[in-house]
Formats: C-alpha cells, sequence, structure tokens
C-alpha cells in the first residue's frame, strides 16, 4: 500500500478501554506518506478516540502506533507524551468542537503554534529578552509563514482580529492552518466539514487537496459529510462500535456491505448504498 | 458550568414592578436578614466569670435589616426601569481606545515626582511617601503575580510564601549569615547582594512547589498552593532556631546608598551631597527602590509577554489541549510563569524586610495573598495598568478607612473602621465577580499584529482552565 | 498499646467532625463543580450561631440530663437554619449569578465569600476564642494501665459518644435521603448533566439550593460538635477545618458521600497520630501535606471514579 518502503503511520492491534467499556477494539491499519486517509463510522463507533490515542491525549489499553519519518526514523506515539508527539515525531491535529484560543489574534494563534522554533530562536527565552538577532529573524520568519496560511485560507485581512470573533467557518480553516504551522508529516483532522455548508465543504476539499499537494504530508481524517470523504479520500477505514469492518480505496468500501449494514441497518441496502455514494463528485 | 435554562424568578418580578410581589420579596428578603444578622451581630459573646453572656444590640441589627431591604428595594427599581436583561446591563462598556497608552505616562510622570510633590506638605510628607511605598509594593505584588493568575491562568493562593521566602532570606542573609562570612564590611552592599540571591531562592521554592502540583485541575491547584503557603507560614513560626518563631526577626539593616549610610555621620547620605541629614532622606529612598524594581518588574513582563514563552502562557490560559497539541511543554511552561511570578515576590519580600526592619511568620498570612489576589482580580486579569489602578483603590480604601472618623460616630462604642478593612476586600471580590468579572481594564494587547493593533475585548478570553 | 487506643478514639471522634463537614464539600462539589471556599467558614457560622443559642437558652452540664439533651436539640436545630440560610444566601448572591462566568470565577467569588463571613464574624463577636465551661462531661473508662507500667487511662468520653453516634445517624438519614429520595434522584441526576435535567423538567435552581442548605445543615452539627468537644472556638476555625475538611472530601473522592466520611475519618487519624507520635506543632503540615500529596497521586479518591478528559 505505501509508495515505498515503510507506511507513514502503522497502528497495530489498537485497544482502549474505559473501565469495562471497550471504546476501540484491535483495530489496525497503516497510512502511506501523502495519501489522505478517512476514518469513518457511525456515532460513537470509537474515531475520536483513535485520534486522541494516535496524538497521545490517551494512552492506549495495548496495541502500537509507529510513525516513520521519511528518513527512517521510527516513532513509537503510543510512549510519547502528547506535546513531545507534536514537536518530535511532528504530528498535528485539529479538535471536533474547535479550540482556538479565542481571545488572542488570528495572528497570535499561528504564532502560539510555531512556539517551539522561536523558543529555540529565542534562546529559551534568555537571549530573547535582549533582542537577539536571530530571535528577531525568526520572528520575521514565522509572521511570513502566518502570512502565507492566512492568505491561504483566506483570512489575511482579519489577522488581528480576535479568533473567537471569526464566523464558524474560519474558525475551523484557522484551526486547520494552526496545525500546519507546526510543519507537520501527519495532519490529522477531527470533522473538519462539520457545520460547513456545502460551499464551504467543497472549498475544503479543495484546501485539503491544496495541503498535501503542496506540502506532501499525509491527512488523516474523521469526518461524516460523504462528499468530502468519497471527494479526497485514497483511502477509508470504517469502524463500527470499536471494531474495524472494512478498510480499501472509495470504491470498495462504498459498496461493502458490512458498511452498508453498520450505516443504516440490514435492511434497505438499496437506500443505504444511495446515502454512502451519494457523495460522490 | 451549563447555565440553568429556568428564568430568575425574582427578576422577574423586579421587571414587571408587580406591587404584591414585590412586598413579598421584601419581606422574605427582611426575615431572611434577620436570620443572618439576628444572632450574630444581636447577640454578642462577650466574657462573663469563668464563662460566656450575651450583650444585645438590636438596634444595630434592625438598622442592618433597614439597609438590607431598602437595598433590595433599590435594586428592584432599578431593575424594572431597565428593562434590558441584567446580562447585559453588566457588560462593561470597555473604552475603545487604549487606556494603557495615555494612563501609562503620565502615571510614570507622577510616580517619578512623588517625593516632591509630597515635600509641598512637609507635615504630611512622611506620611505621604510611606503611603506611596505601601502602593508599590502591592503594585509591584501585582505584577508579579499577575503573571501567573493573569496571563498563565493559574490560580495561586499561595503567593505570599514567596513573598516570604524572600523577606526571610535577606533578614537571615543579612543579620546572620553575610556578616559571619564576609564579615561587616558587607553591610553597606547587603541589600544589593542580597536582593538577586532572595529572588533566585524565591524562584527556586516556586520550583521546587510547583513542580508536583502544576498538573493539576485550577481549581485543585488554587487549593494545592493554598496549603503550601500555609505550610510555610507554619514552618516559619515553628522552626524556632531557624527562623526565630512567632518573635520574627529585627534589627534588619536598612539599605545604604552605594556605600553610605542615611545618618549624620560623616561618611553619610547627607555629609556625601552636603545637605542636612533628615529621616525622610530615607524614606524617599525606599521609594525609589521599590519604584524601580516594580518598573524592572513591569519591564520585564511586558518585555516576556512578546516573547513566545509570554504568547504560550496566555494561549495556555486560553486552553491547555490546544497548547499540547501545537508541541507546547505545558508542565515547563506553567513552571516559568510560576517561578518568574515567585522571584517577583522573593524581590518584594527582600524589600519589605529592609524597608520594615523586623519580620514576623504573621506578615505572611492567608489574608495577604487575598489582598493581592483581590488587586489583580479588580485589575482585570492580565493587565499591567489595571493592576495599578486597583492597588491605589485598595490600599487607598484602607487607608481613607482609617481617617474615616464619621464613620466612628456612627458605628457603636469601640468600633473602630479599620476593621471592616478586610471585610471590605472580601466583599469586593464577590461583587467584581458577579458584576465585573472582567475587572477594570477589559481590553487585551495583542502581542503582535500584521496591520493595525487593536485592542481585543476580553469577553473573548478564557481565564483559567479546567 | 493503651495510648495507641486512646489515639485511635480521638482521631475517629474528629474525623467524624471533618467527615460531616466534608460531606456539604463533596455534595456541592458534585452537583455544579465547584469548590465552596466558604464553607468552612460557614461550618464556623454554625459553631457561633450554637454558641449563641447555649448561653441564650442557658444549656450547662448541671442541669437534669434529659433537660440538658432536649436543650441540645434545640441549639442544633437552630444552628442548623442558620447556618443553612447563610449558606443558602451566599449560593444566591455569589455563585448563582456566576454560572457561566469563566471557570474560576466562582472559586474567586468564594473566596472573597470566606473573608467575608470570617471578618464579618470578628467585627460582630470579636476576635477573641469563646471558651465555655464543658455541658458534656465524663466518660467510660475502656482500660487502665497499672501505676507500676506508668498510668495510663483509656477513656472514652460522653462527648466522643456523642459526636460518633450523631455523626453515623445523620449519615444514614443522609444516605437514605440521596438513594431513595425524589429528591436525591434530582441531584444525582443534576450532577449528570445540568442542562439535561433541567429539560426534563427538574428544578435545577432549587435542587442547588438545597444541596446547600443540606452540606450547611450538616457543618451547623459539625460546628456545634466541635465547639462541645474542645469547649472553644473563635472565628478563623473555619479556615483550617475547611481545609482540612476539604483533603477529606478529595482524599475520599469528591462526590462520594461514603467517601467524604472515610476520607474525614482518615484524615482525623493522621492528625491525632501525627500530633501523639511526632510533633503537635506541625499538625496542620501533616494536614495540608496530605491534601497536595492526595492531589498529586490520587486526585480521584478512595472511593472516586477516574476522570478521563475530555478532549
Amino acid at each position: 500500500m505505501a509508495a515505498g518502503g515503510q507506511p507513514l503511520l502503522k497502528v497495530e492491534h489498537l485497544t482502549m478501554r474505559f473501565g469495562g467499556l471497550t471504546a476501540v477494539a484491535d483495530l489496525s491499519f497503516e497510512a502511506a506518506g501523502t495519501d489522505i486517509t478517512a476514518l469513518i463510522g457511525p456515532n460513537g463507533a470509537g474515531k475520536t478516540t483513535v485520534f486522541n490515542c494516535i496524538t497521545g491525549f490517551y494512552k492506549p489499553t495495548e496495541g502500537m502506533v509507529t510513525l516513520s519519518h521519511p528518513d527512517g526514523q521510527p516513532f513509537l506515539l503510543e510512549r510519547m507524551d502528547d506535546f513531545r508527539i507534536s514537536h518530535w515525531a511532528k504530528v498535528a491535529r485539529t479538535f471536533q468542537n474547535i479550540r482556538l484560543f479565542a481571545g488572542m489574534t488570528v495572528l497570535e494563534n499561528l504564532m502560539v503554534a510555531q512556539h517551539n522554533t522561536l523558543m529555540l530562536a529565542s534562546g529559551f527565552t534568555i537571549a530573547g529578552i535582549f533582542n537577539n538577532r536571530g530571535y528577531k529573524r525568526a520572528n520575521r520568519e514565522a509572521i511570513d509563514l502566518c502570512r502565507y496560511w492566512l492568505d491561504k485560507i483566506g483570512l489575511l485581512d482579519r489577522a488581528d482580529d480576535p479568533a473567537g470573533e471569526l464566523p464558524y467557518g474560519g474558525q475551523r480553516r484557522l484551526e486547520i492552518a494552526r496545525a500546519m504551522c507546526t510543519k507537520p508529516l501527519l495532519l490529522c483532522l477531527d470533522e473538519p466539514a462539520a457545520g460547513l455548508n456545502p460551499r464551504e465543504s467543497e472549498e475544503l476539499n479543495q484546501l485539503l487537496l491544496d495541503i498535501r499537494e503542496e506540502h506532501q504530508i499525509a491527512l488523516l481524517l474523521i469526518e461524516h459529510d460523504m462528499s468530502v470523504v468519497m471527494g479526497i479520500s485514497d483511502h477509508i477505514v470504517v469502524l463500527d462500535y470499536g471494531v474495524k469492518i472494512s478498510d480499501g480505496p472509495p470504491a470498495m468500501v462504498r459498496n461493502d456491505p458490512a458498511v452498508i449494514r453498520a450505516y443504516l441497518g440490514v435492511e434497505d441496502e438499496e437506500e443505504a448504498e444511495g446515502v454512502i455514494a451519494g457523495g460522490q463528485p | 458550568m451549563a447555565g440553568a435554562p429556568k428564568s430568575n424568578q425574582i427578576s422577574a418580578v423586579a421587571k414587571t414592578l408587580d406591587p404584591a410581589a414585590m412586598a413579598k420579596d421584601l419581606l422574605f428578603t427582611a426575615i431572611l436578614s434577620l436570620v443572618i444578622l439576628g444572632p450574630i451581630v444581636g447577640l454578642k459573646t462577650v466574657p462573663a466569670t469563668g464563662s460566656l453572656a450575651l450583650e444585645q444590640r438590636w438596634g444595630t441589627v434592625l438598622v442592618l435589616v433597614g439597609i438590607v431591604v431598602v437595598g433590595r428595594l433599590i435594586f428592584h427599581l432599578i431593575a424594572a426601569r431597565r428593562p434590558a436583561s441584567r446580562a447585559k446591563a453588566a457588560k462593561p462598556a470597555g473604552p475603545g481606545v487604549d487606556v494603557g497608552k495615555y494612563l501609562a505616562p503620565i502615571l510614570l510622570i507622577i510616580a517619578l515626582a512623588l517625593p516632591f510633590i509630597a515635600s509641598l506638605a512637609p507635615s504630611q510628607e512622611r506620611r505621604l511617601v510611606d503611603l506611596a511605598i505601601l502602593m508599590m509594593t502591592y503594585v509591584m505584588l501585582g505584577w508579579g503575580l499577575n503573571v501567573v493568575v493573569g496571563l498563565a491562568g493559574l490560580l495561586d493562593l499561595g503567593y505570599v510564601a514567596f513573598y516570604a521566602v524572600g523577606a526571610y532570606s535577606y533578614a537571615l542573609l543579612s543579620t546572620r549569615y553575610l556578616p559571619q562570612w564576609f564579615g561587616d564590611g558587607i553591610l553597606p552592599w547587603a541589600f544589593f547582594v542580597t536582593l538577586p540571591i532572595a529572588g533566585m531562592l524565591a524562584a527556586l521554592w516556586g520550583l521546587i512547589l510547583g513542580f508536583p502540583v502544576l498538573r493539576l485541575r485550577g481549581d485543585y491547584l488554587a487549593i494545592v498552593t493554598l496549603a503550601f503557603g500555609e505550610i510555610i507560614r507554619i514552618i516559619l513560626t515553628n522552626w524556632i532556631n531557624f527562623t526565630g518563631g512567632p518573635a520574627g526577626i529585627d534589627a534588619i539593616p536598612r539599605p545604604w546608598f552605594f556605600g553610605h549610610p542615611f545618618d549624620d555621620s560623616a561618611n553619610g547620605f547627607a555629609a556625601l551631597f552636603g545637605i542636612e541629614s533628615k529621616p525622610i532622606q530615607r524614606i524617599i529612598y525606599l521609594y525609589y527602590i521599590i519604584l524601580a524594581l516594580a518598573l524592572v518588574t513591569n519591564f520585564v513582563t511586558m518585555k516576556l509577554r512578546r516573547l513566545p514563552i509570554g504568547r504560550a502562557w496566555e494561549a495556555l490560559r486560553e486552553d491547555e489541549i490546544a497548547c499540547r497539541s501545537l508541541g507546547i511543554n505545558t508542565t515547563n511552561t506553567k513552571l516559568t510563569a510560576f517561578a518568574i511570578g515567585a522571584m517577583f515576590a522573593g524581590f518584594a519580600g527582600s524589600f519589605f524586610a529592609t524597608r520594615q526592619g523586623f519580620i514576623s511568620p504573621e506578615s505572611f498570612n492567608f489574608m495577604e495573598s487575598a489582598t493581592i489576589l483581590a488587586i489583580v482580580v479588580l485589575g482585570g486579569l492580565g493587565s499591567q495598568i489595571g493592576v495599578v489602578a486597583a492597588a491605589i483603590v485598595i490600599v487607598g480604601f484602607f487607608e481613607v478607612f482609617r481617617e474615616m472618623n464619621f464613620l466612628k460616630e456612627i458605628l457603636p462604642e469601640g468600633t473602630d473602621p479599620v476593621q471592616f478593612r478586610m471585610l471590605a476586600v472580601g466583599g469586593a471580590m464577590v461583587m467584581i465577580m458577579r458584576w465585573r468579572p472582567r475587572g477594570l481594564i477589559t481590553r487585551r494587547d495583542p502581542t503582535v499584529y500584521l496591520k493595525e493593533k487593536k485592542a481585543v475585548p476580553t469577553e473573548l478570553v478564557a481565564q483559567g482552565h479546567g | 498499646m493503651e495510648y495507641f487506643l486512646q489515639q485511635l478514639i480521638n482521631g475517629v471522634t474528629l474525623g467524624s467532625i471533618y467527615g460531616l463537614i466534608a460531606i456539604g464539600y463533596t455534595m456541592v462539589y458534585g452537583i455544579i463543580g465547584m469548590i465552596n471556599f466558604a464553607h468552612g467558614d460557614v461550618f464556623m457560622v454554625g459553631g457561633f450561631a450554637a454558641v449563641i443559642a447555649i448561653i441564650a437558652i442557658g444549656v450547662t452540664g448541671n442541669g437534669a440530663i434529659a433537660f440538658t439533651i432536649l436543650a441540645l436539640l434545640l441549639v442544633v436545630i437552630i444552628a442548623m437554619i442558620i447556618a443553612s440560610a447563610y449558606n443558602w444566601t451566599i449560593e444566591r448572591v455569589a455563585y448563582r449569578p456566576l454560572r457561566g462566568s469563566f471557570r474560576l470565577a466562582p472559586l474567586i467569588s468564594a473566596i472573597g465569600m470566606s473573608i467575608v463571613l470570617q471578618e464579618f464574624v470578628r467585627v460582630a463577636q470579636g476576635g477573641r476564642p469563646k471558651p465555655l465551661q464543658p455541658i458534656v462531661e465524663g466518660g467510660v473508662v475502656l482500660m487502665r494501665r497499672a501505676v507500676s507500667e506508668g498510668e495510663f487511662v483509656v477513656q472514652l468520653s460522653y462527648m466522643q459518644m456523642l459526636i460518633v453516634i450523631t455523626t453515623l445517624v445523620l449519615m444514614v438519614i443522609f444516605t437514605a435521603l440521596i438513594t431513595r429520595t425524589s429528591l436525591g434522584r434530582a441531584q444525582r441526576s443534576c450532577e449528570q448533566d445540568m442542562k439535561m435535567a433541567a429539560l426534563l423538567g427538574i428544578d435545577v435552581d432549587r435542587t442547588i439550593s438545597i444541596t446547600f442548605v443540606m452540606g450547611a445543615a450538616l457543618a451547623a452539627v459539625a460546628g456545634l460538635m466541635f465547639f462541645l468537644y474542645y469547649g472553644v472556638t473563635d472565628f478563623f476555625v473555619g479556615f483550617n477545618a475547611g481545609v482540612k475538611a476539604f483533603t477529606a472530601a478529595v482524599l475520599g473522592g469528591i462526590g462520594s458521600l461514603p467517601g467524604a466520611m472515610l476520607g474525614g475519618i482518615i484524615l482525623g487519624l493522621i492528625e491525632v497520630f501525627w500530633s501523639a507520635y511526632f510533633s503537635v506543632e506541625y499538625k496542620d503540615v501533616a494536614a495540608f501535606a496530605m491534601l497536595a500529596v492526595v492531589l498529586i497521586f490520587l486526585p480521584q479518591g478512595i472511593l472516586g471514579k477516574p476522570e478521563v478528559e475530555k478532549v
């Protein structure tokens, strides 16, 4: 499946239990270097839990999550702290219920995402107090990167407004841009199209494809909007009650009877097929 | 916290101003306040032979109940006059312009010139400068705590512990250890040698105490810091060999002016400048020291805000989980805020020790922490200029209480208005949270901008995380 | 051995008082997720109300036993009413308007309220401690060590019995109240999801108010017993007792009623044994350090449920 050598992300036998509840059971899948992988499934199927395990917010009960950098260096994500996963393993994420720094400006949100780079340039603050030249340069570069992303998401005009005042679609896009400012190799998006209208949804598709094209990174997304899922993903993993029921390219998954059953129950397979296929552009 | 959808019955009554319902509400208020005030105010326990007796003061109770009922009535009338919902009415109409831009230079000039202004009123000079020193000390403490509470959103209820560490560091070093190690020749420089050490020791304690607890949720952190503050105070009280116990430490050396003492000796400050030696000179010198310390605190804080670390503090206050997803080591980030706040408290503590010449554990109780917190909260969490305004209001308020002789006339025999000081501080904290939770200054300056600098209304700013 | 037994009795007694206060913290935390920092001071006010009632009624240890018991019952009811009025008003004035404000706002308001209560009582009643002659005296000698081995008497005083029995009875009543009645159901549903409870027709405001009143009533009982046990009270007792009771609530698992009681007794034992075997001066340090240790290593407490961070 992978373009060559190790796949970027390898999830093996991932299991997550909360007390007696098994949210994810023995899940294995892979995501290749520049693939867009969609994780779909009915509500409560355990998709966000998988995300939280990959990004270190939860420690999985069992299983391994390995991220291999292009230079071959592996990172065992299930053993790393969440902030180290972002910093060293280069995995960025967004959240289902947007988590922006609402009281800070749009630009500040993007600057915070470049914290580690700037921290280093400011000599861990000590040199920064004296305005060292390296920090000034790094600061300029950081602002340039912000400008690039603001332009990309169409929020350049609103750079100095508080993030909390942006319309919903803008907040979603800003969160993606903020994640991208950490320069990730894998970007995990938790329902990026939730609450967007069809036009915004289409723009989002374009943005995600652009990101993949220009930055050569892999995307992993949880999504309910089938037009997004079927439109852009190379590879779909379907979860139901924490168990993987299907895994493959969109064309295959769309016709998988197990998927249809999970989405609409056993009867009415015709209709279910209609729903899942409906999103095809 | 999810707001309960059910409308508040009483304010609904107020809006329509139905006389019958209002009368009922007022009657209820009267009965409730009678239950609350009646026994505690009306029946004072006084020592009697071998036991206690009660002293009846029903007059005072009636007056207080009357005040409560009239207050409630006024509240109803105002609420009825303004049909807009209370939430809307409480929304602060923060000034659109950046207050700090104009106010800060004016305040700075006043602060620099204050001793000269005070000297215009020779009879009051000493009192005015003393008051200014007190205010400045609270401004500095407020600025220090503002780093922790205002910027990083960590509610620290034990801030006074670091103030104590600074004070005791200076007191112990200057009275005991420095003379022991370097002989008496160090004394002229004791303050300036010890100041950085005291700051560093306080910061070190900030790290030691902060490290295990900073991953706790906001409210738990608050209680733990309170416990730490108390632990340090109890140790200071009981470790008699080291700290002098409840008696404290006295004869703490005063600072010298670059090797010249403030006395009428040949080497003295007055002799150096060929002027007459006066006690006020030392006081003015102390004032400039605390002013300089406070300005350094402010300068460093403002600088840090614009550096990645400061931005991370504010981001942390907004959303800790998002910070972690962006690769920010939140524990370290919180620790730096905690340690830097503690360091400023350590500086202020050293100054306190040298100004008083005497310290004891009693100066470092929870009420002191609460007062500093009240200043930060009243000023507007995160606002530097707000802290100044709040320190002036609260310290000034204390002073006004002392001066209110007319209150002594109204109040029953033997009640001193100064007693109501902390009562007022506590009440102020409740009222600020209720009617102006963002404090006096409700704008936030962005730390970086692309085109134009626009202050952000702080209604959007999340404060403290869970 | 004898010494140990005596300390055990003392520890359980003190722990019962902490447990009663801790219930107030645990119930309020369970339902609205805030630390009612002023709760310790409500306990103090309850104690003062009891002192005033005792003097006003003229309860002494000299009268007939029946009279003393009836009078104390009256005293406790008065103290409960007054403390409940305080806590009800506090919730109304200082906490309810802040629902929906930023997270730390209610805590800051509660700290303010705590200062207000302390200072109010100090101004109204004076700062000096209030001593009173013991009302419940005597006890049962459980064990006696011979003079030859250094005489030591293990005694279970009537006061200690009274405290432990009252606590047990109150615990039983409250557990029944919470598990068996519709009020308890309303409380538990508000704990789970306040909005949903409101949608299902539960009067959330009223339920919260009742929770505060119940907590205050228990704190008032604790206040009276604390005063009878030590024979003295002052305006500041609520601060230490409050922090310790909060520790007990966390130790037992915040939100859990039996947990609060268990935590209280463990904390009482720690404090008493620390004073007995190490040092009296540092007994508060032991309790406060316990708070830090519990929060760091066992934040969900002994009987609490582990909390999963919502991402």
